[in-house]
């Protein structure tokens, strides 16, 4: 019996600045999580996260990140990502800058 | 204090050329980023949840006016108008874009500063008692040691893979101001019944995962054997340190698992067969390095007009009481600086903050800033009828909280705000525990206080030898929060014990203040302190706040 799958995103920094990306279905990096692809498929996501791993010069540590299904895309599901999809909690700084 | 020499200066300058081809060699793709990880954080350069952090060391916590100025200026051009003073004598910035990390870099370099190994299986910054040069109850100077100590260790080429990070830190005094028995190695001035200065040396201390106090590996090295007695050290550890697990690498795991004993016979043994080799250079240098940090010419000038504030002034009195610490100069005082104004985070200056403490410093305090591992900025020598003048233009700049030593002088990590390795956010605990404390004007009541957080198990926040720690987790895909009792980070230095199960985020700051509250009920007067209230109790009376009984007998 297969395990349940979560669904995931596949998540990097981006190498220039540094912050939060994530991997659209066409092979973009975008930095709103609502536009990345959410893959519920283990061998899919596997395959995807090597894909990313290989464009060493766009991002930085690519890894697999739990998400779920949202109104307007992917959403996190941990508070650890969560955080990367806004910035820090003491100034306004990051990605909550510009919303 | 210390100027770099022709060599120095070379050395780090060829350092950020090395490291410019680096980065753009990253950037055009020909190395991946497992090839460049390493290099960059040989050069103190860390990949967060938000952004690049850009680590600069303070040796031993010392800073010039210049420098503060250009830290100001690398803040205001390459950053977000601001830095982050750390636990060990570092300032980080935490917005730094990748291609402009090699021109911060040669800003540093301009005025004798660096990023080198504050990262890495290396030897770390060396830290010191920030009221170094300064404190009434000094034996030596620790800085020309610690200089000593710091040009050894920088690209040392025995000690640039060692099993893992490896930080030392040195005290003048009895008085235990710089953690020393938390760190690998820790060095205590000392003089021997022949009045000869020497070090007790402290090894293995160490917080993180698993906490231990620093063992004394000899009650005294001449300061002649110092330099060489330390490269047996590392040099034993080196090769007995474990490699197999990240989390039995550190020496004090070494020292835990071999004895304190076999140790030391191994590090005699190493000591005997290299000290010939030391002959004399490291003298002649530590020499040459003292002749820079003579104290200032300090002035005689009477005190009447500081008396005379004083009583003027319950606000200026009131910051005298709590940020002041005794000078050995006759007429001079030691001014600590908080950087934890309540609600703002810990160790957080901006670029106009550090130009003003630059100014400030200039201008009253004979040009000389310390950093401390308490996140807060030194001025070492003010004469006392300057403090007025120090005060007003401190209030000018927003940094004149009177608050050093008490419950909302809180040493917080950067925790899940910016660090990878977080499990939890420590700064809005800190920002929230200070608010509730300024909110109910006790602070003054409840007297010395260390509360210390961190964001996750590697303690970098001190949390367990905080008088309360405060380790955030992640449980379950939630932030908690577990408090430790009764820590202490002095010469008397003990690890907290765990007073019980955790609490949310929203919960933590009621316990706190429950916790607080309660030791105002406990204590025998208005002189016990939190630490010597728990100490005289023990841990019950304390978790019987934390816990009140109906909630147990609910839970049960
Ligand atoms: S204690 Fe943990 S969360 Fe805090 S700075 Fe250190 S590694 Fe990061």
């Amino acid at each position: 019996m297969p395990r349940n799958f979560t669904p995931k995103v596949v998540t990097a920094n981006a190498l220039l600045e540094g912050d939060a990306v994530w991997l659209t279905d066409d092979d973009r990096w975008t930095r709103d999580i609502s536009q990345a692809e959410l893959i519920t498929d283990e061998a899919h996501a596997t395959l995807r996260l090597l894909e990313a791993q290989s464009r060493v010069a766009e991002i930085a540590g690519a890894y697999l990140a739990d998400a779920k299904p949202g109104d307007n895309g992917p959403e996190p599901t941990h508070f650890r990502e969560a955080f990367r999809t806004r910035g820090p909690s003491n100034y306004a700084h990051g990605k909550q800058a510009g919303l | 204090m210390y100027v770099y020499n022709d060599f120095d200066a070379a050395f780090v300058r060829n350092r950020v050329a090395q490291f410019r081809g680096q980065v753009e060699r990253r950037i055009n793709g020909s190395l991946t980023e497992d090839e460049f990880k390493p290099l960059r954080l040989m050069n103190g350069l860390y990949l967060q949840l938000h952004a690049y952090m850009l680590r600069v060391a303070v040796p031993y916590g010392t800073l010039n006016t210049a420098q503060m100025r250009q830290l100001a200026f690398i803040a205001d051009k390459w950053d977000k108008g601001y830095g982050h003073f750390t636990t060990r004598q570092n300032i980080q910035y935490n917005w730094p874009a990748l291609r402009d990390v090699p021109d911060m870099l040669d800003a540093l370099a301009d005025v004798g500063m660096h990023a080198i190994q504050t990262s890495g299986n290396t030897i770390r910054n060396v830290t010191a008692d920030h009221f170094a040069g300064a404190a009434a109850d000094e034996i030596e100077d620790p800085r020309p040691i610690a200089e000593l100590l710091r040009q050894w260790s920088t690209d040392h080429p025995e000690f640039q893979f060692l099993p893992r990070k490896f930080k030392i830190a040195v005290t003048g005094a009895a008085a235990d101001r710089a953690v020393t028995r938390a760190h690998d190695i820790g060095l205590v001035t000392v003089r021997n019944d022949a009045g000869d200065l020497g070090y007790k040396v402290i090894v293995g201390g160490g917080l993180g995962r698993t906490p231990m106090v620093g063992k004394v590996l000899r009650d005294f090295v001449a300061k002649p054997d110092l330099l060489a007695y330390c490269e047996a050290i590392v040099s034993v550890y080196n090769l007995l340190g474990r490699r197999d697990n990240k989390f039995k690498a550190r020496i004090k795991i070494t020292v835990h698992e071999n004895g304190l004993e076999k140790i030391q016979e191994l590090v005699e043994e190493r000591f005997a067969a290299i000290r010939p080799d030391f002959t004399g250079h490291d003298q002649t240098l530590l020499a040459e390095i003292e002749s820079a940090f003579t104290p200032p010419a300090f002035a005689t000038k009477s005190t009447d007009g500081y008396e005379a504030a004083r009583l003027a002034n319950p606000a200026f009195r009131s910051w005298t009481d709590t940020n002041l610490a005794p000078h050995k100069a006759p007429g001079y005082a030691i001014v600590s600086i908080s950087i934890k104004k309540h609600g703002a985070t810990p160790g957080d200056a901006t670029s106009g903050q550090m130009r003003a403490m630059a100014d400030i410093a200039e201008k009253y305090g004979h040009g000389e800033l310390r950093i401390s591992h308490e996140q807060n900025v030194i001025l070492p020598h003010v004469h006392k009828s300057d403090l007025p003048a120090v005060y007003a233009a401190l209030r000018d700049a927003d940094l004149a909280t009177a608050n050093i030593g008490l419950a909302s002088d809180i040493i917080a990590c950067p925790g899940m705000d910016y660090c990878a390795l977080a499990t939890a956010r420590s700064i809005p605990i800190a920002q929230q525990i200070a608010t509730r404390f300024d909110d109910l004007k006790i602070e003054h009541d409840i007297g010395p206080l260390k509360i210390k957080i961190s964001g996750c198990i590697n303690a970098c926040g001190h949390h367990h030898v905080g008088h309360i720690g405060i380790l955030g987790l992640d449980r379950a895909g939630v932030e908690n929060y577990q408090i430790t009792l009764g820590g202490d980070g002095t010469e008397t230095t003990t690890i907290g014990e765990r007073a019980g199960p955790g609490f949310s985020a929203d919960d933590i700051i009621p316990a706190i203040e429950r916790l607080v509250l309660g030791y105002l009920n406990l204590r025998r007067d208005a002189d016990e302190t939190f630490l010597q209230a728990y100490r005289r109790l023990g841990a019950a009376p304390f978790k019987d706040i934390l816990y009140p009984r109906e909630e147990k007998a609910n839970a049960a």
